[in-house]
């Protein structure tokens, strides 16, 4: 799980851009959106988006993104439940 | 900037030399690295050229833009088509997507500098003094705005301009074809 963690911390910096933040200042339970790492709505769908290409998952309803996309916790938790890759 | 050499960098590589410059003017805006390609070289030299504080002066909130190239969002578009082509491996960014338009970068330079007035994108086939003399002319004499930022800012495959100018019933230099011509040559 925390090899998960590590590897969701990487992919979001990479596939968001988030060039000024290194992986060690992004902790498990930092919220991603609004005062944590201040992710945006286009964001929120490139996380969407890397949940189907990277790990299978399709989320029906954009909605379930809330509590997923809550943090790398959250992420990693939903992840390792539902991953088909 | 009027002139002078402001910075240089021998990078030629345009996702270097644009981050180099980025740092350089310490520019401190982290939705920076989130642009496309088109809209960073548009944000930059709008950046250097509107005053260093970001929040312009009230007689400055009027500020139309006015900007060209001639090729729209292509470096862009080709990215996002990338990503659509093949149908087993269909997954488009829509981190991209949102830059497959040309007037974008206006949105981000409008958002930086807090402006919310009149602007337009135009595409041409190569830089077109006339037209944007013109139109940036009737937008002052009608009095849509008191200022315009104008000029063309262009990439395409590796390749990039910028040049970029105020207008105003005041300034530095006369405002006509001639004039905009020379300036843009003057390089």
């Amino acid at each position: 799980m925390s090899e998960l963690r590590k590897e969701l911390k990487e992919k979001i910096i990479e596939q968001l851009n988030l060039e000024d933040i290194a992986i060690d200042e992004i902790q498990d339970a930092d919220p991603l959106f609004g005062e944590g790492l201040g992710l945006d709505s286009i964001d929120a769908l490139e996380l969407i988006v890397m949940l189907d290409k990277d790990y299978g998952i399709k989320l029906a309803d954009p909605k379930e993104g809330k509590k997923i996309f809550e943090s790398v916790e959250t992420m990693a938790t939903y992840i390792a439940a539902n991953r088909s890759r | 900037m009027n002139g002078k050499v402001v910075y240089e960098n021998s990078s030629p590589e345009f996702t270097s030399f644009i981050k180099a410059a980025y740092k350089h003017f310490e520019t401190d805006y982290s939705k920076f690295f989130k642009m496309d390609n088109l809209s960073k070289l548009a944000f930059m030299a709008a950046d250097v050229l509107l005053p260093k504080d970001k929040t312009l002066a009230s007689n400055q909130q009027n500020m139309a833009i006015v900007l060209s190239n001639r090729a729209a969002s292509l470096d862009t578009d080709r990215k996002h088509q990338e990503s659509i082509d093949n149908e087993d491996n269909f997954y488009p960014s829509p981190a991209v997507f949102v830059y497959t338009l040309p007037n974008i970068c206006i949105g981000e330079i409008s958002i930086r500098h807090k402006l919310n007035s009149e602007n337009s994108f135009f595409i041409f086939e190569t830089f077109n003094a006339e037209y944007l003399w013109e139109y940036s002319k009737s937008l002052l004499n009608t009095q849509k705005a008191d200022e315009v930022l104008c000029g063309w800012v262009d990439f395409d495959e590796g390749e990039y301009e910028a040049f970029l100018y105020l207008v105003s019933d005041s300034g530095d230099y006369l405002h006509n074809e001639t004039e905009i011509t020379r300036l843009y040559l003057t390089r």
